[in-house]
């Protein structure tokens, strides 16, 4: 079958306003917020139900051409980067709330439905969907689910996979099945394992999401630092206290110019890092909390302490902090971000590191962390063009991410393998690690249809 | 098959696609006078890092989930051109001309990214070089857009008969039969678009003295479409700022804000009108130049930066005296409302006052002081109702399915009455209420301001049977 071929057999599947196939319609479809590795698809087909999914799924199959899913392309790892030949699926159309059942604290959702589109959906209910990661404004909640996103309040309310009751999924060869979302002790939990998949087990057609209720009561405060060793220091004392904030965030003095130049948040210009803190829960001890808090803060000379007053001025703060990757564009045409993860003790440690790491390769990192949950997003600024800058920073990325590893780390907490980091997973993990990893990949997908190339390359190859 | 060969089979099987000599890697920045992207904001397209944070805000991509219709795909399309590394086909010009320039994007982008000043030149350029005839011969185009439209007292003659037709209930009789879609393509659209009947009310005069303690001199702009068709508006508006103890001063002379001529391709059109107005308003006499439609206001605004000759520093110094009127009450402090407005209200943000201009929260605080006034957040305030200038006119489709889906936000509020600050929007979604047969009252909010300070009542409008059921089931 020639591609004319099956291209004629996506517009009967899916009628030809659902399908792109025109050379420079495809284009802004070779990369998603990574974008230093590109590739034009073959088309681009924009299904409007789980059984068009199958259909196109598995004319690729017949064809010979693998696919790939796509929700909003915010992805940073190039998880939805086209494999050579590859049809994209995007899920963009199938953005239905389908149900929200208040006294299970569910909904059913699509998965283009955008994180922030769901919640909104429950303003003035009392419940939320915990996943906040930054891009909640634009990520849809299919692309949370195979990242297995995070977001601040990852570290209180756990990461996607937490808020997941069940999905409903399409295989590699076409086959519609439904994991949960009761929970059955005779089944294997499927839905788990998909989560965080990046797309390379299953397509997500449906999710029956968990709803949390919103805490009854919150405080949010803001401390600037002398030094992003003093914050970190901050960080970890608070962690060892046994106290569980709904966040910790840090951001040191690079992301703050941007944040600056972008929101004017106010942030005096000596401060060399800031701690965004957040407690939550019944009203009753909160404020003798924040006090604990504060006093740890102490120990480690706070230029400043304020707390937000007014819901608006928590929304700025967050919003500073959300925002804060989006605005890098202030400080340079391009970026690589990473992701990685240490023990929170090693905080100190791995924000050294990287300064070294930077000066080693002369490439400028600015900071952005879940520090609560030692994931530390390090910025690296670079200009595509610039071929030498853009190889001494994935140089640089590596190094960062190597030690992590040594650290007893990870290479990502949330934003995935993708094609990014594929190279660093057999030096996280023991071949019988990845053994395993693959079986189950081959278990859900026997032909590598779904986004090869991704996440386990190196053993499928 | 190797990446070269499925490229080639691809081209084969679209000859007309002319997306020839691209490459991923050539990066050589060919930006000479013949290429389209030559007057665009170069360093605007390296500012964006592909984050993809706007895509949500804007309306073309929420109709269409598709990368090609949203603002990170269009800067892409426009970068590639920029770059030299492809011609401008068919389909991506389709998806440029989508584009509402709305520039909501502008707002979401935490880059900063100013998309207007690559979208505005580039399109003027594929305007400027288009050869297609029907385009060049368009009678629409030339007769009505660029020499009708844009001039008050031609638009109030022609449409004088329309009125009275309107005024005799014709209109709305041939309305309800769909005879106006029988009318040829966008001519039909032009005459569903037109408000309902009331007295256009005489000219505002010369000068309008303060009530009470006087606090500001300003002059008002009262523009092209706006003056004939939303005269009752302007008249509110002085009689507002009248209450807030300013002299409003009318200059004659003045006329349209030229935003008509530079979005359809005509910049130099529009340069003779913005220098008609530099002429009209002597600006040392005034505190502030005062404009009430969000359109408008926005290109008065950026009358530096649009030409660049001699006049430019002028021109500037024009624009900076330029403030919307909600901006400038709500930064004066508003004299007490008087009267109670017993209603419900939702007000929906014009994009060139909130994404062009940043305004977006006076007239909420205006409107919130207003007694007895339930204001109530509006859905998606912020994404375009279709108006988008002439837009509901240029791409009916897309404009069509954004009216009904502000309606149906709209709807959802229960509100009764529905307040924007900009004449496209004030037509565009008073058609949809008539269209759909609703009671739902569509106004300026300084027309409700003006009835509060005046301590009249709202009178509100029946729907037809119809309209009332879909009020009810939302
Ligand atoms: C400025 C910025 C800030 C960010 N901040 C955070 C953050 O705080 N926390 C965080 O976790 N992430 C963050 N991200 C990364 C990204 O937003 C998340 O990974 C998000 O979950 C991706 O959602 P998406 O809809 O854009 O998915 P896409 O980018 O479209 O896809 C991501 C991956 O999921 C797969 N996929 C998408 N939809 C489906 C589906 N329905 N079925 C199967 N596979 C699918 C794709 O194949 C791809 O591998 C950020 C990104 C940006 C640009
Ligand atoms: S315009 Fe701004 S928000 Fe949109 S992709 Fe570019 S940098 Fe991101
Ligand atoms: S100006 Fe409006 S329509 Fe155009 S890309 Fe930006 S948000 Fe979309």
């Amino acid at each position: 079958m020639s591609n004319t071929e099956l291209i004629r057999k996506l517009r009967a599947a899916l009628k030809p306003e659902n399908v792109l196939s025109v050379p420079s319609e495809l284009v802004v479809y070779d990369c998603d917020a990574f974008t230093v590795e590109r590739h034009i698809p073959l088309a681009v087909v924009f299904p409007r139900s789980a059984v068009q999914v199958a259909e196109v799924v598995r004319a690729c199959s017949d064809h010979g051409c693998p696919v790939v899913a796509r929700g909003a392309g915010t992805g940073l790892a190039g998880g939805c980067t086209p494999p050579p030949n590859g049809v994209v699926i995007v899920l963009t159309r199938m953005n239905k709330i389908l149900d929200i059942r208040l006294r299970d604290a569910m909904a059913l959702v699509e998965p283009g439905v955008l994180n922030l589109q769901l919640t909104n959906a429950l303003s003035g209910t009392g419940y939320h969907f915990a996943p906040d990661p930054s891009s909640q404004g634009t990520a849809t909640i299919g692309g949370n689910v195979a990242t297995n996103a995070g977001g601040p309040h990852t570290l209180k309310y756990g990461v996607t996979v937490n808020h997941v009751a069940g999905l409903e999924v399409v295989l590699g060869d076409g086959s519609i099945l439904q994991f949960g979302p009761v929970e059955d002790p005779a089944a294997l939990d499927l839905a788990r394992v998909v989560c965080g998949s990046e797309g390379t087990l299953a397509i997500v057609t449906k999710i029956w999401a968990k709803l949390t209720k919103n805490p009854q009561a919150c405080r949010t405060i803001r401390a600037t630092f002398a030094s992003i060793d003093d914050a970190s220091q901050a960080v970890s004392q608070i962690i060892a206290a046994g106290i569980v904030p709904a966040a910790l965030e840090l951001m040191d003095r690079g992301i703050l110019d941007a944040v600056e130049a972008a929101f004017a948040l106010g942030v005096p210009p000596e401060a060399a890092a800031v701690l965004i803190i957040e407690l939550d829960g019944p009203e009753a001890g909160l404020d003798s909390l924040l006090e604990q808090v504060i006093a740890l803060c102490r120990n480690w000379n706070p230029g400043e302490v304020l707390q937000a007053k007014t819901p608006a001025e928590r929304e700025l703060l967050w919003k500073c902090r959300k925002m804060a990757v989006g605005a890098v564009g202030r400080l340079s045409p391009g970026y690589m971000i990473q992701d990685g993860v240490v023990p929170r003790t090693r905080l100190p440690h791995i924000f050294r590191r990287i300064l070294e790491i930077a000066a080693k390769h002369r490439v400028r990192i600015v900071n952005v962390a879940h520090a609560g949950d030692g994931n530390v997003h390090p910025i690296l600024l670079l200009d595509e063009r610039d071929r030498d800058l853009t190889a001494r920073a994935k140089a640089a990325s590596r190094e960062v991410l190597e030690e992590c590893i040594t650290c007893g780390g990870s290479i990502t907490a949330e934003h995935g393998v993708g094609i990014e980091k594929i190279e660093l997973m057999e030096k996280l993990f023991a071949p019988a690690d990845l053994r395993a990893m693959h079986r189950v990949r081959q278990a859900f997908d026997p032909a590598s249809q779904l986004n090869p190339g991704k996440k386990y390359k190196t053993i499928c190859q | 098959m190797n990446r070269r060969k499925w490229w080639d089979s691809l081209h084969s099987a679209h000859p007309t696609d002319n997306f020839m000599n691209f490459s991923s890697q050539d990066n050589t920045n060919e930006s000479g006078e013949d290429n389209l992207a030559a007057g665009i904001a170069y360093d605007q397209l390296l500012r964006c890092v592909h984050c993809g944070l706007c895509t949500s805000s804007c309306p073309t991509y929420l109709e269409t989930g598709d990368e090609n219709n949203g603002p990170r795909g269009r800067i892409q399309l426009i970068r590639l051109v920029a770059d030299g590394r492809t011609d401008l086909t068919d389909r991506m010009r389709h998806h440029l001309e989508l584009c509402l320039d709305c520039r909501a994007c502008e707002t979401a982008c935490p880059s900063g990214v100013q998309y207007g000043r690559l979208i505005e030149p580039f399109r003027q350029a594929i305007e400027a070089k288009d050869t297609r005839l029907e385009k060049r011969w368009d009678i629409f185009r030339r007769g009505i857009l660029l020499n009708l439209f844009p001039y008050a007292d031609r638009l109030r003659y022609v449409l004088r008969p329309m009125r009275m037709l309107q005024r005799l209930g014709i209109v709305s009789a041939i309305e309800r039969l769909g005879l106006l879609k029988l009318l040829p393509g966008r001519l039909g659209r032009l005459a569903q678009m037109l408000p309902s009947p009331t007295r256009p009310g005489p000219r505002l005069p010369k000068f309008l003295p303060a009530v009470g303690r006087k606090r500001a001199r300003v002059a008002f702009f009262v523009g092209c479409v706006a003056d004939a068709m939303f005269r009752p508006v302007h008249w509110a508006t002085v009689r507002v700022l009248q209450q807030n103890g300013c002299d409003v001063f009318v200059p004659r002379g003045q006329g349209c804000c030229g935003a008509i001529h530079l979005h359809n391709g005509d910049p130099l059109g529009a340069r003779r009108l913005a220098d008609a107005n530099l002429v009209a308003f002597e600006l040392d006499r005034y505190d502030a130049i005062l404009v009430n439609h969000g359109g408008c206001g926005a290109m008065l605004k950026e009358y530096g930066h649009h030409w660049h000759d001699g006049l430019q520093p002028h021109r500037a110094r024009f624009a900076d005296k330029v403030k919307d009127v909600h901006e400038f009450l709500d930064n004066l402090g508003v004299v007490p409302f008087s009267g109670r407005i017993e209603v419900s209200a939702t007000y929906h943000d014009s994009c060139h006052l909130t994404h062009a201009q940043r305004v977006a929260s006076a007239p909420r605080r205006l409107l919130a002081k207003i007694p007895g006034l339930d204001l109530r957040e509006l859905p998606e305030a912020g994404i375009c109702c279709g108006a988008g200038g002439t837009y509901n006119l240029t791409e009916p489709e897309m404009s069509d399915q954004l009216s009904r889906r502000k309606l149906d936000n709209i709807l959802s509020t229960g509100a009764q009455v529905v307040l924007t600050a900009n004449a496209g929007c004030l037509l565009q979604i008073q058609r949809e209420v008539r269209q759909a047969g609703l009671g739902l009252q569509v106004m300026h909010p300084m027309e409700l301001m003006d009835l509060s300070y005046r301590g009249e009542k709202l009178e509100l409008k029946a729907g037809s049977e119809k309209g009332k059921m879909k009020m009810n089931v939302s």
